[in-house]
């Protein structure tokens, strides 16, 4: 009986503590998104951090990209053979990657190489004071600090997710057509044929749209509501990378039921 | 870091976005092959569509010519119909068959518009009357062993 | 409407301030002429950072009024704050330099942020500021390259870059060595009146404090419990200054943690610990 109340009493104060989180979330994010506007006239800020987050990902972008088209190719090929339809590759391909593959892996990657690293960053300038030395000089941290990072995340992940799917593409025509051999003109028609650009393509850059309000927004608040120590910094990056991929992989489920349901 | 080739390298990553999603349209996708939208519609009556779907293309002679825009059931006579939307460079006359056909034993199933020698074509919403409706493997195949039956119950009389 | 020039820049009055169910601060009053070098002394978590983060405004008080320079600041909406805190300094414990950004930007971020001075003239004030501090010869380094007593020199020129009216220093000479202290002591009170700033310093170190300081009050149990100057400080028999004074271990404040009797707890009574 008493286990069950303390379980209960655990159960109940968890639910609490997460509540009392998403509270603060909550209002964090309403004080990022109304100070978006003014912070995105200041240009050059937000080229800055596009160049941290979006360009510094781009070599792990391409070469992942690279590598899930041809691991697609493969393992494609390998199903596709044998009901003789190895000409389908390219759809086969394209479409996952256009669909689902292009935003999510891009997402997830981009979580862990720029969301941790601008998670450390915001942390690192609390535990330091730097973002009260900056709100003592009355320049509000969130304009000049918070706000141009999420910013820059909504802008790049859509730029990577496009160049990730195209990076797989070729992958896979690297070895479904130089390597494997199935005719070049087959690969090309088939795909050009099932991808829609406005339904697949346009629908996969607006679910790395969203993935990337997410994870800018969760990079942003795990580091400035970090504890301002070296543990808390750790733990905040860490909790970045994990709620930012769950959130990306919940939120394709969602996005992809209601886009992709009527369709099939 | 100085400030001018951050720039640069912001400038060309958004060019390789702009790249990517050209490569994305014209490519990848179908964006210029055929825009959703453009062209005439017609309907086509089917009793069995098999496995057409909603975005299937529709060929003539293996050239695209237009997509399947909808398909619906008919409530009264429980018919499938077929809405297709054929670009408009394309006419067909009005003894046009349409038919359901796939590509390869176990591909992809897409509409065939074989077109015929009348004189008039088919305009804006008009209904495509002869059509073939999907060969459905089951019946195929039922058919096939009742033909064998009979021919070998007939082989013994 | 300025404030009539012999008004006290600072004033506190029956100030309550705590967070987390503790009080820390309770009933403190402080009134600070302009042009005063005040230190501010007590134990570690007396509420000394706490007092700072309320004339800055970025603490607010319980009750009680915290008037700065006729304002009071707890009342003060973001815009306005703003507009004060372009009036104030602040060295932060260990200077709180931006880390992404030189020496020189450093300094020049107020300007950037605050004014639309051509980058000649941010180029001048910032080297003047710089010279100040004596440190114009690292302009182009990086604050990772920069030592302890440096960093808070840099950050010294940065928090003077506007030319405040008050100056707040936060532990400005924890973990530097005698003659980095030594040098940030004697600009605090050089840049004072070379400026005609007032300046208000939280810090332990009574040698330092002793030497610049202007006035000395000490800080405990959440009220002022001692205001004086130097000298009386020095010639002070009283227990509790010379605890303080001298960094005796025991004494009015008590070396150990409130505890149960220690034999008692060795002979067996294994409650306690368990």
């Amino acid at each position: 009986m008493t286990f069950m109340l303390d379980f209960l009493e655990g159960l109940g104060a968890a639910a609490l503590r997460v509540l009392a989180r998403l509270g603060l979330a909550t209002g964090f994010f309403q004080a990022v998104l109304a100070r978006a506007p003014g912070s995105a006239k200041r240009f050059g800020l937000l080229v800055r951090e596009v160049y941290f987050s979006g360009v510094r990902s781009l070599a792990i972008i391409v070469v992942s990209g690279l590598f899930v088209g041809m691991v697609l190719a493969v393992q494609g090929y390998e199903v596709l053979q044998r009901f003789g339809s190895a000409d389908a590759l390219g759809s086969l391909v394209a479409l996952s990657l256009v669909r689902e593959l292009g935003p999510v892996v891009a997402a997830l990657l981009f979580a862990g190489r720029a969301g941790s690293a601008v998670t450390a960053e915001i942390g690192l300038m609390r535990a330091t004071e730097q973002l009260a030395a900056m709100d003592m000089m009355a320049v509000d941290p969130i304009t000049r600090v918070v706000a141009p990072r999420f910013l820059a995340a909504v802008a790049s992940l859509p730029i990577l997710a496009v160049i990730f799917s195209s990076a797989g593409v070729i992958g896979a025509y690297l070895v479904g057509v130089e390597l494997i051999g199935i005719d070049s003109g087959a690969f090309w028609s088939q795909m050009s044929a099932s991808v829609d650009f406005r339904l697949d393509v346009l629908n996969g850059l607006f679910k790395a749209l969203v993935f990337g309000v997410a994870v800018g927004l969760i990079s942003v608040f795990e580091g400035y509501h970090a504890a301002p120590t070296a543990e808390g910094v750790a733990g905040a990056t860490t909790r970045t990378v994990v709620i930012s991929s769950l959130s990306v992989l919940t939120l394709d489920f969602i996005l992809t039921v209601l886009m992709f349901r009527g369709l099939n | 870091m100085s400030r001018s080739k951050t720039n640069v390298a912001v400038g060309a990553f958004v060019a390789l976005g702009m790249v990517a999603i050209a490569f994305m349209a014209l490519k990848v996708g179908n964006l210029v092959s055929f825009d959703s939208g453009v062209g005439y519609r017609l309907e086509a009556r089917f009793d069995n569509i098999g496995g057409l779907r909603v975005r299937a293309p529709v060929k003539s002679a293996g050239v695209v010519v237009g997509r399947v825009e909808a398909i619906h059931l008919d409530k009264d006579t429980y018919e499938a119909v077929a809405d297709l939307r054929i670009r408009p460079e394309y006419r067909f006359s009005s003894d046009t068959i349409a038919a359901i056909v796939t590509s390869g034993l176990l591909g992809e199933q897409y509409l065939s518009l074989d077109a015929g020698g009348d004189s008039r074509y088919l305009v804006d919403g008009e209904r495509i009357i002869k059509t073939q409706s999907a060969m459905v493997l089951e019946k195929l195949i039922g058919q096939f062993l009742y033909n064998k039956a009979a021919e070998t119950s007939g082989d013994r009389k | 409407m300025p404030e009539p020039l012999d008004a006290p820049l600072i004033e506190l009055k029956d100030v309550r301030f705590g967070y987390g169910g503790r009080l820390v601060l309770d009933g403190l009053d402080l009134t600070v002429p302009r042009g005063q070098i005040l230190a501010v002394m007590g134990g570690s978590g007396s509420g000394k950072t706490s007092l700072l983060g309320l004339l800055g405004g970025r603490n607010i008080a319980l009750s009680g009024s915290v008037k700065v320079d006729g304002n009071e600041v707890g009342s003060l909406n973001g815009a306005k704050l703003y507009a004060l805190r372009r009036r104030m300094g602040m060295l932060f414990q260990f200077g709180a330099l931006f880390t992404d950004l030189s020496v020189f930007e450093n300094v020049a971020f107020p300007y950037r942020e605050q004014t639309d001075l051509p980058e000649a003239v941010i180029r001048d004030l910032v080297l003047l500021k710089l010279e100040a501090v004596g440190l114009r010869g690292a302009a182009d380094l990086a604050p990772s390259q920069l030592s302890g007593g440096m960093a808070r020199r840099v950050a010294l020129a940065r928090a003077i870059a506007l030319d405040p009216m008050l100056m707040f220093y936060d532990e400005p000479f924890t973990g530097l060595d005698p003659i980095s202290a030594g040098i940030i002591g004697r600009l605090i009170q050089r840049l004072n009146v070379a400026f005609g700033m007032t300046s208000l310093l939280v810090t332990h170190d009574v040698n330092e404090t002793l030497r610049i300081a202007d006035r000395i009050v000490v800080i405990s149990e959440g009220r002022i419990v001692r205001d004086m100057t130097p000298q009386e400080l020095r010639s002070s028999d009283d227990r509790f200054i010379r605890q303080f004074a001298d960094g005796l271990p025991d004494g009015p404040v008590p070396f150990h943690y409130p505890a149960s009797p220690y034999a008692g707890q060795l002979l067996g009574d294994h409650d306690v610990h368990a």
